[in-house]
């Protein structure tokens, strides 16, 4: 596969390592309590389709991305930095 | 027998050859097995269940029957398709799967055995008696099954990698592969152009037609001279593109040296990985034959592939050049064949043809409205009977080829499960939707078979390409290709008593399928799986649409309703040497070396592999014949004097920013912002879920400034989990992250007279237990000037002192130690007495801390703060975690002789010794020459509370058990007074 | 129809004209006690040991493809019980003691070899953790062995021990281990069952659940609804998308695991190998194949086939382990996708919705367990109580606190 890192263009997927569900970046606050970090850390969407997951450029620049990836095709619909979407949402 | 004219074929070099002892002789061009078909040899082969007799079908990589063993020794490469194989002198050829010569194989019994050996017979016997299946069924099935033999020794040759990238891929150099190559090439797009064959032109080199009036090899020749001169294109012969996976990028095989006589010289093979922005599948196709009664004699052949051998070759397949050839054709193309095979002066006996208006293209009779019904010929053809109007006759016949369309190569355009769809009007699977993006099938591999047909498609294949890549195209000139009548009737298979097989290699007969329809093995998926059709070394590519159509016969259904074929890869066999590309033996993974390895290495260190480094695990002296003697000593003088250790391995992590005390807060399961300026402190790192992960110690260089250090093996992961925090989860944070473990060298300086040994170095500065207390940690110079950090950090327990140097003075720096402290009886440790050391001390590591672990089964769980949230902090306070009784203890043997053995399981003394009654493990243990016995760190049920008791640790495994007495896990020193004096 | 060696030999005599169908097509009834959904190896051994053990009738496993077209039929075959943690072993230690007695159970040879396994101990630490295990087999009435490197030398002579990265330090041995013929376990139990009365129905996909008052109606299918007293659902890879249907979030992710096999080959290995310091494993069929595999390919995956990358690193294993293997070719890979749950482990459990239960989560290893896992499942379905191996496998362990991690890897499907 190819990750298109939206700062250093095309790279091959072998120089990533893979995390997961983007939604990992929705930590829960600490006063939500127990069940709340067990849905965080424990269930998935796990959709067959269009999944936004989380790609460390551990071989490169060590940006973490957040890829918008099709699970049944493989297709990569786009790539963005992890940082400029985790302030997107604070 | 003498080479018929027009051939491909340098008849003025000879090259030697043997195949199973027998020498031959042949001529650079051919395969081995044209060469062989020169000598008038048919018998090339056995089959896989019955061992029949077999020859080659075909004349390409889709031969099923003509398996030999190239080459011998480590160099034996079982199940060699004889019709790839190109030819060198020398090549040694060796026939395989038949027990006693392939002539009289006795393993042919099966054959005789057939009616037992149906489809799925084995799942219906061999239960009674139930212990014979691994004693007697299972190895005597084994014995018989299996191909060709793999040598057993390790294989001599080096292997490669490499990556290419081009604008597009041109997957086949035959008329639409050179066609879009030529066309992509001349208007300046990269391109790649990969041929599995050894010379470019795939068909055009075997369907002696003609293009613009002259040989079409001629103009093969003309284009390939062109492509040579154009600097973006790469055309690459004898690679195989194998697999078409994600994103543009394709798996090619180039077998770099099989076909020299010099074996192992350089590379064999080498492993592509082609990245292309586009793709053009051009493979062409593969014909496929009618199955009949006893069709599978050697001597009988596909007809298109008797017409490569003719055309390129210049021989024939029979064993005698007066024997007759007939062909046995649905369509056309067939007499395509018989008509060029007249015109060259082979005896044709003529074309069985069993549509009623069947051609004649001249020089040879037509069996219109006729079958063929039946062969004879024990190890090679001698007859065929021929069925027309109810009416059977014998008729000699030393060749005969067999036609039944075309399947276009559609391999690749299903690997990514996109399912080819049924034409009824060209009677064959084309490619369907869903194949991989960028991916354009075209020629023959799309259904465009002809030869004026197929170029034009590769023209046209080659202008999406362009069109899409953005590159203006650039003019060809196509030349006019003959007329090629390819009229056909839909005729799957000749309907009678018999034998007829489907599937060549893996004996599947048509019986076979309708075996599998009755017992409603009918789904394709159940077909194949029941029958093994389609699961031989060809893939099914001479098989499976054959199958299918017969089933759709028996089910009464369309073949589009009875299934498709998907396709996986790889297209053909890739060795697995080539596979993992040469990194085999010590290269298999990348050696780090600590920057004090050569000096390890001079002072004679025995090194063990922890992760990816190399480490000193211990240094015996002169005089020491057993491990333990020298880790005793190095363990003692760690105690008594001071010891040196590289402990570079341990993961370094910078962290600066006005935020970088929060962020450390966050990180860590203990407080770490209160942290003064120039100290250290020991913190705890959890796994969101709670759970212990890894753990070391922070240290304040400055006001903005820390340094995080890791255990060895979890350096990757924590430096990964910070900087997702620091960008995933708080990016407001003003903090910076970077790994330096290789940008330091440390150095372990442990020992009561550590301080006396580092001030000898450190430039005069104060090292008193009032400047540099337990703890401190600050910038100094060593050895005149040298920047450097220390650290007064105890693993042992000791008064200890790690010190960091620019890595490239590492080396330098044990030097300089060993030498300033000679006198002191400075002496350098492994990780062997390292972790002595710590088990003496009760220091967890990486037997205690293997993520199934809590800081509360380590005693620590009041580190985990309540004052603040740190990642893991709400989880690990879950029921299950809270509740969780095992603790850390120490154990010592009852009796002092005896072993404590990592990995037993404990157990109250009296107790049972099973699952239920389980209580804890041990999870390290050693010799502690401190204590005088051997001792060990385990987990135990309620371990705090038991004091003293004496339990069970049971080694069922090895069948050893001990008594252990229950102490506390700090076997040295446990008011910690040593490490701050 | 009884399957026997003079049965086949009566039927060659006459032309094969006897064999019945392996099992019947029948069209679904509008309304089954228990309906399984998914006919792979656990629904298919669910439905027959609900039949056979558990006294049930009227039971129907629906499956969207042909029967054993999930990973039953895309997987290496190895059958094993050497776990570690007591949630974990006495299971498949089950497991192991119901294949063994399969094939004669079944009247259906599974092929069941139990040639045995060894994984390659390559460091100290790793022998002590492979002691630790295999205590915990013996402890738990299973057999394991620990060989030194001597002991790996004589039994596998043709490793690499003179020229490796990581060399091999000894191993631990599993004798009862080895393989089966994937297909012909779920052919065997598709068989059973269907002679025992259950309606195995094909080209039949669920496409929603009928939930009424919290309670478990029926399924909607491609074939039209079907009433249901309760559901089974055992779809491993597909887990998360079919209770998404009953609104449930699930502790699994799906990955591809790719698997491989090579050209047939004359014998060669006669065990089955791991080796962990190069994700690697290995095995010889009865066919001769080399049948081997490694990691998953380590992102969330549904297109049941993996990348190159993987293909590489794999090989590499293959080759840095036994060079011997250089001239074999790959035949043949494939992709299977993988229900990864967040401790490693399976869940078989009830679910807060009356009448569904869930049978998921296991991983890539889910073939060895087909037997006790259908029998648990049955179990749990038939009596409402989990079977006494399989006690651990709760949906709710992940709240809890109360995993079952034989990595110790944590809430991260791909490194497990």
């Amino acid at each position: 596969m190819l990750i298109p890192h939206p700062l250093l263009g095309p790279r091959d997927a072998q120089e990533f390592t893979y995390l997961g569900d983007a939604a990992l970046m929705n930590r829960p606050d600490p006063a939500a309590g127990e069940d709340a970090f067990c849905d965080h850390v424990y269930l998935r969407g796990n959709p067959a389709g269009v999944h936004r997951e989380l790609w460390f450029h551990e071989q490169g620049d060590r940006s973490w991305l957040v890829v918008t990836r099709n699970t049944l095709t493989h297709e990569i619909l786009g790539a963005e930095l992890a940082t400029d979407v985790a302030r997107r949402s604070e | 027998m003498t080479r018929l004219s027009g051939h491909l074929v340098d008849t003025a070099r000879r090259l030697s050859f043997t195949f199973d002892g027998r020498a031959f002789a042949g001529h650079p061009g051919d395969t081995l097995a044209s060469a062989l078909l020169a000598n008038g040899v048919q018998l090339m082969g056995r089959s896989f269940k019955y061992h029949r007799p077999r020859g080659p079908i075909a004349a390409g990589s889709e031969e099923p029957n003509a398996l030999v063993t190239l080459g011998r020794g480590a160099r034996a490469e079982p199940n060699t398709r004889a019709t790839v194989a190109e030819l060198f002198d020398g090549l040694e050829a060796s026939s395989q799967n038949h027990a006693g010569s392939l002539q009289r194989d006795w393993l042919a019994v099966n054959d005789r055995l057939a009616p037992f050996l149906a489809a799925g017979f084995y799942y219906k016997t061999f239960m009674w008696p139930k212990a014979f299946w691994e004693k007697l069924y299972e190895p005597v099935i084994r014995k018989a099954a299996g191909l060709g033999a793999l040598s057993g020794l390790p294989d001599p040759d080096a292997y490669d990698r490499g990556y290419r990238h081009c604008d597009l891929l041109v997957i086949g150099a035959g008329a639409a592969g050179l066609a879009a190559a030529l066309a992509a090439g001349r208007a300046g797009a990269q391109v790649i152009l990969a041929e599995e064959d050894f010379r470019p032109g795939g068909r055009l080199l075997a369907e002696g037609g003609l293009l613009d009036g002259r040989p079409a090899p001629d103009w093969v020749a003309e284009v390939a001279a062109e492509l040579a001169t154009l600097p973006n294109v790469r055309v690459m012969t004898r690679t195989t593109v194998f697999g078409a996976y994600d994103h543009g990028i394709f798996g090619a095989v180039e077998r770099v040296s099989d076909h020299l006589a010099e074996a192992g010289g350089g590379v064999r093979q080498t492993l592509w990985r082609i990245t292309a922005r586009r793709s053009v599948l051009a493979a062409g196709a593969t014909e496929r034959h009618i199955p009949f009664r006893d069709n599978d004699r050697p001597g009988i052949m596909l007809a298109g592939a008797i017409r490569a051998y003719a055309n390129r070759w210049g021989v024939t397949g029979q064993r005698q050049a007066a024997d007759p050839v007939a062909i046995f054709a649905n369509g056309d193309d067939g007499h395509r064949t018989a008509a060029q095979l007249a015109a060259k002066g082979v005896p044709v006996l003529g074309v069985i043809d069993p549509r009623r208006d069947a051609p004649n293209l001249g020089g040879y009779e037509t069996f219109a409205g006729a079958t063929v019904t039946g062969t004879r010929g024990r190890l090679g053809l001698t007859a065929i009977e021929v069925t027309r109007g109810g009416r059977a006759e014998w008729l000699d016949c030393g060749l005969l080829g067999v036609s039944g369309g075309w399947n276009p190569n559609v391999h690749l355009a299903s690997h990514h499960r996109g399912r080819p769809v049924w034409d009824e009007a060209r009677l064959a699977f084309l490619p369907g939707p869903g194949g991989p993006a960028g991916l354009i099938p075209a020629g023959a591999a799309a259904g465009q078979g002809g030869t004026a047909e197929a170029m034009a498609d590769g023209l046209r294949a080659a202008a999406q390409a362009l069109g899409d890549l953005g590159i203006a195209p650039a003019p060809v000139h196509l030349p006019a290709a003959e007329a090629e009548p390819a009229r056909q009737e839909a005729f799957w298979h000749v309907p009678g008593k018999g034998r007829a097989w489907v599937d060549f290699q893996n004996d599947v007969t048509v019986k076979d399928i309708a075996l599998a329809h009755q017992e409603n093995m009918r789904p394709v998926e159940h077909l194949k799986r029941w029958t093994t059709l389609g699961m031989a070394t060809d893939q099914g590519k001479t098989a499976n649409v054959t199958a299918l159509a017969v089933m759709a016969e028996l089910t009464g259904k369309a073949i589009p309703e009875t299934g498709t074929t998907i396709f996986r890869p790889p297209y053909t066999g890739v060795s697995l040497g080539v596979l993992g590309g040469g990194d085999t033996g010590r290269g298999f993974r990348p050696t780090r070396l600590t920057p004090s390895h050569s000096w390890a290495e001079a002072e004679g260190a025995v090194f063990t592999e922890v992760g990816a480094w190399m480490r000193a695990q211990y240094f015996p002296r002169p005089g020491e014949t057993h491990w333990r003697e020298s880790v005793d000593r190095e363990a003692r003088a760690v105690r008594a004097a001071v010891g040196i250790c590289d402990v570079t391995t341990l993961g370094k992590i910078d962290v600066q920013g006005a935020d970088a005390g929060d962020f450390l807060n966050r990180i860590y399961a203990n407080m770490m912002g209160t942290l003064p300026v120039g100290k250290v402190r020991y913190g705890l790192m959890l796994r969101e879920d709670g759970h212990l992960y890894d753990d070391g110690t922070c240290a304040r260089l400055g006001e903005d400034h820390y340094v995080v250090t890791t255990t060895t093996a979890n350096a990757g992961t924590v430096y990964r989990n910070m900087e997702f925090a620091r960008q995933c989860l708080w990016p407001d944070l003003d903090v910076q992250l970077i790994s330096t473990t290789d940008a330091w060298a440390q150095i372990a300086v442990a020992g009561p007279r550590s301080r006396e040994l580092l001030t000898r170095i450190a430039d005069g500065a104060d090292l008193s237990n009032q400047a540099f207390p337990f703890m401190a940690c600050g910038a100094i110079t060593v050895c005149g000037g040298l920047r450097a950090r220390l650290f007064r950090i105890s693993f042992s327990g000791e008064l200890a002192y790690e010190i960091a140097v620019p890595a490239r003075y590492g080396h330098a720096l044990m030097a300089r130690l060993m030498e300033a402290g000679a006198d002191l009886g400075v002496t350098p440790y492994g990780t062997e007495a390292l972790g002595v050391l710590r088990i003496e001390k009760g220091h967890a590591a990486g037997a205690e801390l293997n993520g199934q672990t809590t800081a509360r089964m380590i005693g620590l769980e009041k580190m985990v703060s309540r004052k603040k949230d740190a990642i893991g902090a709400v989880m690990s306070r879950r029921g299950g975690l809270a509740s969780e009784t095992r603790r850390l203890v120490g154990l010592v043997p009852v009796d002092p002789g005896a072993g404590v053995v990592p990995g037993s399981h404990l157990f109250a003394a009296d107790a049972p010794q099973d699952t239920a009654h389980d209580q804890g493990w041990i999870t390290s243990a050693c010799f502690s020459p401190h204590v005088g016995t051997m001792i060990g760190l385990g987990f135990l049920e309620n371990g705090e509370a038991r004091m003293d008791e004496v339990i069970t640790a049971a080694n069922p495994l090895e069948g050893t058990e001990a008594a252990l007495r229950v102490v506390s896990a700090h076997f040295v020193d446990p008011e910690g007074g040593r490490l701050r004096d | 129809m009884r399957f026997s060696g003079l049965r086949l030999v009566k039927e060659a005599l006459t032309g094969h004209r006897g064999w019945e169908p392996l099992w019947r097509d029948p069209d679904p009834q509008p309304r089954y006690d228990i309906v399984i959904v998914g006919g792979g190896g656990h629904g298919l051994a669910t439905a027959y040991y609900l039949a056979s053990v558990f006294g049930q009738a009227r039971i129907a496993v629906l499956e969207k493809g042909w029967i054993g077209s999930g990973n039953i039929g895309r997987n290496t075959t190895i059958i094993r019980s050497n776990y570690l943690l007591p949630g974990n072993e006495p299971f498949y230690e089950f497991s192991m003691k119901l294949w063994e007695g399969l094939e004669q159970e079944l009247n259906f040879n599974a092929m069941v070899s139990q040639r045995g396994i060894v994984n390659l101990i390559h460091t100290d630490a790793q022998r002590d953790a492979y002691r630790r295990r295999g205590n915990a087999m013996r402890l738990a009435g299973a057999d394991a062995e620990l060989l030194d490197r001597d002991g790996v030398r004589a039994r596998l002579p043709y490793l690499n021990f003179d020229d490796a990265r990581f060399p091999i330090k000894g191993g631990l041995v599993q004798s009862r281990a080895g393989t089966a013929r994937h297909d012909g376990v779920a052919w065997g139990y598709a068989r059973g069952a269907d002679r025992r009365g259950v309606d195995l129905i094909q080209n039949c996909e669920v496409t929603g659940l009928r939930i009424e008052g919290g309670a478990v109606t029926g399924v909607e299918t491609t074939r039209g609804p079907i009433g249901a007293g309760k559901v089974g659902v055992a779809v491993a890879g597909s887990s998360s998308r079919v209770m998404a249907m009953a609104g449930m979030r699930l502790p699994i992710e799906s990955h591809v695991l790719q698997a491989f096999v090579t050209e047939g080959l004359k014998p060669l290995i006669d065990t089955v190998i791991t080796f962990g310091a190069g994700h690697f494993y290995i095995s010889q069929s009865d066919k001769g194949g080399l049948v081997f595999g490694g990691d998953i390919d380590g992102y969330n995956s549904y297109a049941q086939r993996g990348n190159l990358a993987v293909v590489e690193d794999v090989a590499e294993g293959g080759m840095a382990l036994m060079p011997m293997i250089g001239r074999a070719r790959l035949l043949r890979s494939w992709g299977g996708i993988m229900d990864m749950s967040m401790d490693g482990s399976p869940i078989i459990d009830r679910t807060p919705v009356e009448g569904l239960y869930l049978n998921a989560g296991w991983c890539y290893g889910g073939f060895k367990a087909t037997p006790a896992s259908g029998y648990a499942f049955a179990h749990l379905l038939a009596t409402g109580r989990p079977h006494e191996t399989a006690a651990a496998y709760r949906l709710d362990r992940f709240a809890r606190g109360q995993l079952i991690d034989e990595k110790g890897a944590g809430a991260q499907p791909n490194l497990h």
